[in-house]
């Protein structure tokens, strides 16, 4: 299978040669096509600043990022942004929702920066809104939905153009546990049904327990890999506390 | 240390204060400049009458400058409250690290001190220069010799400007202070995260009140146009009104009007950034309807009075032209003194006056009066109409009655139309717009003039152009013009005045004067008082006088109300694009192009500012025909000229303002 994600050797410093901080320390990994991996490790682990690369929303100091075999670190300008409407979908912790927007639109606007035509996107989006359950609340504000009706507008934003890869940063964040369950169903459709990829970063083990891969940073290096393969979630769900209790931090953090 | 801070804050912040302390530059330079007007060495060298006129220009001005400082005080206080806003949580900072609320006033005193005294030098340093080039265009206005100048300085407009500014100022800073000690330590530090409550009109609604808010503002605009004749003061308050309420209302519902038309049509509604810059102007509109009806009502001050100021001055040159066709007339008053019944030229001959001051082509009418004609006999048919527009009238004053001959005699000499008559009929003349209606009432009503038993039919159903003094050329209350026959053989008529026009005897503007100067000196010493004398010059002089007056004060309000009206958007549009950061951030993330991103603002500031300036344009468009007709006649060229220099002031102004906005709006929401 074709890597959708392959990371090289990529570098990230902070500050200035009497002062170095490493943030992101020679990580490497792939994601095929189709995968569901999970990013987990504590605060100040790196985890945040290795998705901020991958998303061009920060700049890596030295290594390749490849996105379907094109190397993202070079693009610049027009480019990059280009790159980002149409190779990558976002799901962000607070959402990033319009508030003057209704879902509709948050929704719908995610194609129109594309110029995509009218009717295109209005079939689009009644379509994938169909999908994640939220025809009821397509003519609603985000102050008049819920926190998960709001991540899942937020998701069907980011797949609605059918993006080569899924970034979502600490989505369930904001959450409470019922909706943060709703809403990784969901990312199981997404993943399973829709065959989409899907790269999730999170310190939650709960919500690490859905991806089908995690890979542990810890200091800017990559601490541990395991893989769901046949066990079902709960099983997952302890390997990963086993993981993080290895990793030493952030037990608090974990239920 | 609150100084430093202070310093350090208002050179973090230099950008927002940018537009802010550039309007109050403007302010102080203008409300200088205004005030200094009378210290130019142009005016010092004016003769004694217009002097007079200087006089009461700077009375006027003086009482409009209060009226601008409360202005400019409502404004800088406005302004403030944004600033302070948008550092809310620069306050909560303070606030969580121990600092009193005394202490955070300190800062603001400190600022707004120091934003004070150098707006305040500045201004006034910009304020001296350009009086200086005011002067030009004074000595232009009132005619003034200008080969002499001299640098100006008016210490006491100086002192003046510094009071008001003062006052306004530590207005401001008492209304920060009450601000300061209402806010709650939560507010501020949540300040960011709070979003403004977005305020869900119910589209249909929107729809019907625009709808009826458009309504409204036709049913004023015909009323003031068409219907004008049968406003009273009270109805035209009424309208005004109207007028203001429907403006609040159009701004209310239009953006939810606009946003249901366009969601209408999904092919504009999903292009690019269209849906969001509909969204935007919506939710900001809605906590913007008042300040967009007040910025919007100031603008339509600002076109009406500037484009009216402005092509008075010329219009007013120009009826005068008209007006004005002889030199010199004069009017002997008889008032039925038999004894004193002679001509004006029997009684220059008498007095040895030297006629050759006068071009040989002189001419003179004589009017005359009859008991048996008062209005009472003319108007009664009219009588309510007459009674409500001059409530003071006196029935038993005699109608003035002139032979055709002898008007068409004097009418030929000034150029003005002459006129035919049967021998059993007669006509009206009148020029007075008022007393003219209701003549025109009393004609059709079918009016006969019964004189020496002979009764005479209106030969018009109207009053006609036209009169026997100049003076009167717009003041006219009525002449009855008759048949030659009637004055040969009435012997109820007697003489009322006798009217003498004539050139003066001379080609260039100042031998017209010097002969002007002999020949009202002769009426002096000869202490001939029944007379009344007018001349072109005269007439010129006391009209030029009296539209600069109007012109300064036009220009003096209608710039501080563009500047203000101006700032007071472009404050907002930033203190806005601040909260408006964040959405723009969120735009970035998925990916929009910077290009689209910097139309969508483009297109938002555009569309602030656009729109009030649209409607008070239409507005404006209507109170000038409304000016136009109840007021001065305008002629058409001046008028267009003068609209053309408002659009080109508000062009440079505004626009200025706006591509500010816009470039100080991109710079917030990039960082």
């Amino acid at each position: 299978m074709d890597a959708v994600l392959e990371v090289k050797n990529i570098e990230k410093y902070y500050g200035n040669k009497g002062n170095l901080t490493k943030a992101i320390d020679q990580i490497s990994f792939r994601v095929e096509q189709g995968e569901f991996v999970g990013i987990m490790g504590a605060s100040g682990s790196g985890k945040t600043t290795l998705l901020n690369c991958i998303s061009t929303i920060d700049k890596v100091s030295s290594g390749a990022i490849k996105v379907n075999n094109m190397d993202i670190t070079t693009l610049k300008g027009n480019k990059l942004n280009q790159f980002r409407r149409e190779e990558l979908g976002f799901i962000f912790q607070d959402f990033n929702l319009l508030d003057t927007l209704t879902a509709y639109e948050n929704i719908a606007l995610a194609l129109s920066i594309q110029k995509v035509n009218s009717k295109e996107i209005d079939k689009k989006v009644k379509s994938i809104s169909n999908r994640l359950g939220i025809e009821q609340i397509l003519n609603k504000y985000p102050y008049q939905m819920s926190g998960g009706q709001k991540q899942r507008v937020a998701c069907a934003r980011a797949i609605i153009t059918e993006p080569k890869l899924i970034l979502a940063d600490e989505p369930t964040g904001a959450l409470d546990s019922r909706s943060s369950r709703m809403l990784l169903e969901s990312f199981n459709y997404l993943n399973g049904d829709m065959n989409a990829t899907i790269l999730m970063v999170t310190h939650d083990a709960f919500t690490a327990s859905y991806a089908k891969r995690i890979l542990f940073i810890k200091d800017g290096k990559i601490f541990n890999e395991i893989r769901r393969n046949e066990d079902d979630r709960k099983e997952f769900f302890n390997k990963i506390i086993d993981v993080v209790t290895l990793l030493g931090g952030e037990l608090s953090d974990v239920i | 240390m609150l100084f430093k801070l202070s310093i350090k804050n208002m050179k973090k912040s230099i950008q927002d204060y940018a537009i802010y302390f550039l309007t109050l530059v403007l302010g102080v330079g203008i409300f200088y400049v205004f005030n200094s007007l009378d210290s130019q060495k142009a005016i010092l060298e004016l003769s004694e009458s217009t002097k007079a006129i200087v006089d009461l220009l700077m009375t006027l001005l003086g009482g409009v400058s209060v009226f601008v400082s409360f202005i400019l005080g409502f404004l800088i206080i406005y302004a403030n409250n944004f600033l302070i806003k948008r550092r809310k949580r620069e306050f909560g900072i303070y606030m969580t690290l121990g600092m009193g609320k005394g202490s955070i006033s300190k800062i603001l005193v400190t600022e707004t001190l120091i934003i004070g005294v150098i707006s305040l030098g500045v201004g006034l340093l910009l304020g001296v220069f350009a009086s200086q080039f005011m002067s030009i265009f004074v000595a232009k206005m009132f005619e003034a010799d200008m080969t002499a100048y001299t640098f100006a300085f008016s210490s006491k407009a100086a002192v003046k400007t510094i009071v008001y500014f003062g006052i306004m100022y530590l207005s401001v800073l008492l209304f920060n202070t009450i601000t300061i000690s209402r806010y709650k330590l939560i507010d501020l530090i949540t300040a960011v995260k709070q979003n403004e409550k977005i305020k869900i009109k119910n589209p249909m609604i929107a729809v019907i009140t625009f709808l009826i808010s458009v309504c409204a503002l036709g049913y004023a605009y015909y009323n003031v146009t068409v219907k004008y004749l049968d406003l009273n003061e009270t109805k035209l308050m009424i309208m005004i009104v109207i007028g203001c309420v429907s403006t609040f209302l159009f701004f209310w519902s239009l953006s939810g009007f606009l946003l249901k038309m366009l969601q209408g049509n999904k092919r504009f509604y999903l292009k690019n950034l269209n849906m969001f810059v509909m969204r935007q102007v919506n939710s900001k509109i809605n906590t913007t309807v008042f300040s967009m009806t007040v910025i919007c009502l100031m603008l339509f001050v600002t076109i009406g009075v500037l484009s009216t100021g402005v092509s008075l001055n010329e219009s007013f040159t120009e009826n005068l032209k008209k007006s004005t066709p002889k030199d010199i007339c004069i009017e002997n008053m008889i008032d039925g003194e038999k004894q004193n019944d002679k001509t004006v030229k029997e009684i220059l001959e008498e007095n040895d006056f030297d006629m050759s001051l006068f071009l040989p082509d002189y001419v003179d009418a004589t009017a005359y009066e009859t008991e048996e004609i008062t209005w009472k006999q003319t108007l009664s048919n009219v009588k309510e109409d007459l009674t409500k527009q001059f409530p003071m009238i006196r029935w038993d004053s005699k109608e003035f009655i002139v032979g055709i001959s002898d008007y068409n005699k004097i009418a030929r000499f000034y150029g003005i139309k002459t006129y035919d008559l049967k021998e059993n009929e007669y006509m009206v003349l009148c020029t007075f717009k008022s007393m003219k209606e209701i003549r025109d009432k009393s004609l059709q009503n079918g009016m006969e003039l019964r004189l020496n038993g002979k009764t005479y039919q209106a030969k018009y159903k109207e009053c006609k152009d036209g009169y026997l003094n100049m003076s009167q050329s717009n003041t006219n209350m009525g002449i009855i013009v008759v048949p030659d026959e009637v004055i040969k053989n009435d012997k109820t008529l007697f003489k009322a005045s006798n009217c003498f026009a004539a050139d003066y005897n001379g080609t260039t503007d100042k031998e017209k004067a010097e002969i002007e100067k002999k020949v009202t000196n002769f009426f002096e010493q000869k202490k001939i008082k029944q007379c009344l004398i007018d001349t072109k010059l005269s007439l010129y002089e006391s009209s030029r006088g009296l539209s600069a007056i109007v012109t300064f004060i036009a220009i003096y309000l209608g710039i501080i109300f563009l500047i203000s009206s101006a700032a007071l958007l472009a404050l907002k549009e930033l203190s806005e694009s601040a909260d408006n950061k964040e959405r723009y951030e969120i735009l970035r993330k998925i990916g929009t192009d910077q290009k689209m991103i910097n139309r969508a603002l483009f297109s938002q500031i555009g569309i602030f500012f656009l729109i009030p300036l649209l409607l008070a344009a239409v507005h404006s468009i209507f109170g000038i025909i409304f000016a136009n007709k109840m007021m001065v006649t305008f002629g058409e060229a001046s008028l267009l000229h003068s609209i053309l220099i408002t659009a080109a002031v508000i062009v440079v102004v505004y626009g200025g303002y706006f591509i500010a906005t816009y470039i100080e709006s991109k710079k917030i929401i990039q960082n």
